[in-house]
C-alpha cells in the first residue's frame, strides 16, 4: 500500500478551560479515498479538521500531510489542502468572482481565468459571478465556499458538514460534485451528521466520540461486521411457541404470537438468503403468513448502537 | 515554498480594493474633516493669531493636522482590516492558507500603509487650497510619513487582533490617539505651554511625532528630529516584535 496522504498520530487537543476535544487520535487517510468522519455534536470532528488545517493548535501529537510534517513544513502542506468550513463565513460585500479568485492567489497559484470559470460553472455559480455574496441564498453561499476551496486545486479537501442546512436537491448536487472530485483524484474527508451521506459516498468511515476514534473501517466491512437484517413475518394464526422446525433460525415471537421476528445475518446479504429459507420452512411446516417486512440495518443503526454502547460503558 | 509572494499580493490587492469600495468613508470623509479644521482653525481663527516661530499659523498647523488624520485613519483602517475577518469568521481561510507572518503583514499592513500615504497626499493637496506653504525637506517628510504610516498600521493590526468587540476596536483611537494628538502640539507649539506643562507634554509620545513632521516641513521643532525618528523607529520595532509573538503563539488567532 502507498504511504497515507495524511497521517495523524497521537493527536490531542485540550482547550483552555480543560475541555479535551481530541484524545490521542490516530488516523491515516489513503490517497484518493472519500473518508467520512461520523460523530455526534461536540465529538471533536471540527477540532480534528481545524488541527490539520491550521485553525487549532494541537496540544500534542503529530500530523503529516503529503510527507511533510505540518509543524515544520506547513507552507508546502497547506498549499495542497482545501477547507470548506461548517459556518457560512463569507466576505459579504465581495463579489463571487473576486472572492473565488482571491482564494486562488492566497494559496499561491497564478491567476487562471479559465479554471475559475470552470469551477464556478461546475457549481452553477457562473451566472452569479458578479453578485455580492450577501445577496445569495444559504445554499449558494455554501457553493461559494466550496468554489473558494476548489479554486486553489487542493489534493486533499476537507468538507465540514457540507450539506448542513442544504435542501435535498442541492444535497444531491453536492454528492455529484464530490463524486466528480474523486474522479479527478482529490482525496476527500467529510464530516457529517447525516449517516445517509456517509453511506452514499464514503469508501471508509471513522466514528468519533468524545475526542476518540472508536472505529475506522471500510464502509462495506463495517456494514458486514455490524450489519443485521430484520424480518417481521405477520402470521395468519397466532403461535404460542416457536415450532421445533424453525429452531435453526434466530427467530422469536412478538405481539402475542401474531408476528414472527427474524434478526440475523450480516451486512453482506446473508440474512436475506436465510429469510428466504425461513419462509420455505414455514410453508413446509404448514404455518400460514400474510406479510413479510424486511429491513437491513443502516450505518445509522450501527452508529447509534456504537455510540450508545460506549455511553453505557 | 519559502515565501508565498502571490498570497501576500492577493491580500494586499484585496485590502486596497476594500478601501476603494468604501472610498467615501476611507478617503473622502477624512478630507472633509481636515478641510473643516483648516477653515475653522487655519483661516477663521488663524488669521487673528500671531505667527509661531516665524511660521504663519495656518501653515503651522498643517503637519499636526496631517498627523491627526494619519494616526487615526491608519490605526482604524488597519485594525478593521484584520478585525472584520475575525468577526465574520472568514479568517479561517487566512489561517488555513500557506501564508505566515511575513505575507500577512505585507498584505494587511502594506495595504493600510499605502492607503495612509494616499490619504496624506490628498490632505496635503487639500491644504494648498487654504494655505500657501512649502515643505523644506520633502524627502524627509515623505520618509517620516511612511515610517509613521507603517508603524501605526502595525499598531492597528495588533489592536484588531486584541479587540474582541467593536467597542474595544473604537476605544483606542478615540480615547487615546485623538486626545494625545490634540495635546501633542497639533495646534500650538509646546514652548507656548506654561511651566510645568511644557515638560509634562513631552511625556506624550505623539508630541514627538508632530514635532518631527513639523521639522521636515519648516526646519523648526520642539524636539530634535533625531529623537523623533528614534522614537518612531523604536515604536515600529516594538510593534513588529508584538506581532511576531502573536503569530508564534497564535494568540487570539488560533485556538
Amino acid at each position: 500500500m502507498r504511504d497515507p496522504i495524511l497521517s495523524i498520530s497521537g493527536l490531542s487537543k485540550v482547550y483552555k478551560g480543560g475541555t479535551r476535544a481530541l484524545d490521542k487520535v490516530d488516523l491515516d487517510i489513503r490517497e484518493g479515498e472519500i473518508f467520512a468522519l461520523l460523530g455526534p455534536n461536540g465529538a471533536g470532528k471540527t477540532t480534528l479538521i481545524g488541527a490539520v488545517c491550521g485553525l487549532v493548535r494541537p496540544t500534542g501529537g503529530t500530523i503529516s500531510a503529503f510527507g511533510h510534517d505540518l509543524g515544520r513544513n506547513w507552507r508546502a502542506a497547506r498549499s495542497r489542502i482545501g477547507l470548506v468550513p461548517q459556518e457560512l463565513s463569507t466576505d459579504m460585500f465581495e463579489t463571487v468572482y473576486r472572492a473565488v479568485s482571491y482564494s486562488r492567489g492566497l494559496f499561491g497559484h497564478a491567476p487562471d481565468k479559465g479554471f475559475i470559470e470552470d469551477v464556478l460553472r461546475s457549481l452553477s455559480l457562473w451566472e452569479k459571478k458578479d453578485s455580492q455574496i450577501r445577496e445569495l441564498s444559504g445554499g449558494m453561499k455554501r457553493r461559494v465556499l466550496i468554489a473558494k476551496a476548489l479554486a486553489h486545486e487542493p489534493d486533499l479537501l476537507f468538507l465540514d458538514e457540507p450539506t448542513a442546512g442544504v435542501d435535498v436537491e442541492l444535497r444531491k448536487d453536492m454528492w455529484q460534485q464530490i463524486a466528480a472530485l474523486r474522479e479527478r483524484g482529490t482525496t476527500i474527508i467529510l464530516t457529517t451528521h447525516y449517516i445517509e451521506e456517509a453511506e452514499e459516498m464514503a469508501d471508509r468511515v471513522g466514528i468519533i466520540r468524545k475526542g476518540q476514534i472508536l472505529m475506522v473501517d471500510e464502509k462495506a466491512a463495517m456494514m458486514e461486521r455490524l450489519g443485521r437484517t430484520e424480518a417481521i413475518i405477520t402470521l395468519a394464526q397466532p403461535l404460542s411457541v416457536v415450532p421445533e422446525s424453525l429452531s435453526p433460525y434466530p427467530v422469536e415471537l412478538r405481539a402475542d404470537g401474531t408476528e414472527l421476528c427474524y434478526r440475523g445475518g450480516d451486512g453482506s446479504g446473508k440474512g436475506r438468503e436465510e429469510i428466504a429459507n425461513l419462509t420455505k420452512a414455514l410453508v413446509h411446516a404448514g404455518i400460514d403468513f400474510r406479510g413479510i417486512d424486511i429491513h437491513d440495518s443502516s450505518l445509522e443503526d450501527i452508529f447509534v448502537g456504537l455510540v450508545s454502547e460506549t455511553e453505557a460503558a | 515554498m519559502t515565501f508565498n509572494f502571490r498570497g501576500a499580493w492577493s491580500i494586499y490587492q484585496r485590502e486596497l480594493m476594500r478601501a476603494f469600495r468604501t472610498a467615501f468613508q476611507s478617503l473622502i470623509a477624512p478630507v472633509i474633516t481636515t478641510s473643516l479644521y483648516f477653515i475653522v482653525f487655519g483661516s477663521a481663527i488663524g488669521s487673528r493669531m500671531e505667527p509661531i516661530g516665524g511660521i504663519e499659523y495656518a501653515a503651522f498647523i498643517i503637519p499636526g493636522l496631517l498627523m491627526l488624520t494619519l494616526l487615526g485613519e491608519t490605526t482604524s483602517n488597519s485594525s478593521f482590516g484584520i478585525y472584520m475577518p475575525r468577526f465574520t469568521g472568514t479568517i479561517y481561510e487566512l489561517l488555513s492558507a500557506p501564508v505566515g507572518v511575513a505575507e500577512t503583514l505585507i498584505g494587511f499592513v502594506g495595504a493600510a500603509a499605502t492607503k495612509s500615504l494616499i490619504l496624506a497626499a490628498i490632505i496635503l493637496g487639500t491644504a494648498t487650497l487654504f494655505v500657501d506653504y512649502e515643505i523644506k525637506y520633502p524627502l524627509y517628510a515623505v520618509g517620516f510619513i511612511m515610517l509613521v504610516a507603517a508603524s501605526f498600521s502595525l499598531f492597528g493590526f495588533i489592536l484588531g487582533i486584541w479587540a474582541d468587540s467593536f467597542e474595544k476596536l473604537g476605544i483606542i483611537p478615540v480615547l487615546i490617539l485623538t486626545p494625545l494628538t490634540f495635546l501633542g502640539g497639533t495646534f500650538y507649539s509646546i514652548d507656548m505651554l506654561p511651566e510645568p506643562w511644557d515638560k509634562i507634554a513631552l511625556a506624550n509620545p505623539i508630541a514627538f511625532l508632530v514635532s518631527g513632521l513639523r521639522w521636515t516641513f519648516y526646519g523648526e521643532a520642539d524636539v530634535s528630529i533625531g529623537v523623533s525618528l528614534g522614537l518612531t523607529l523604536g515604536f515600529l520595532a516594538v510593534c513588529t516584535a508584538v506581532i511576531a509573538f502573536i503569530f508564534k503563539t497564535g494568540w487570539r488567532l488560533r485556538e
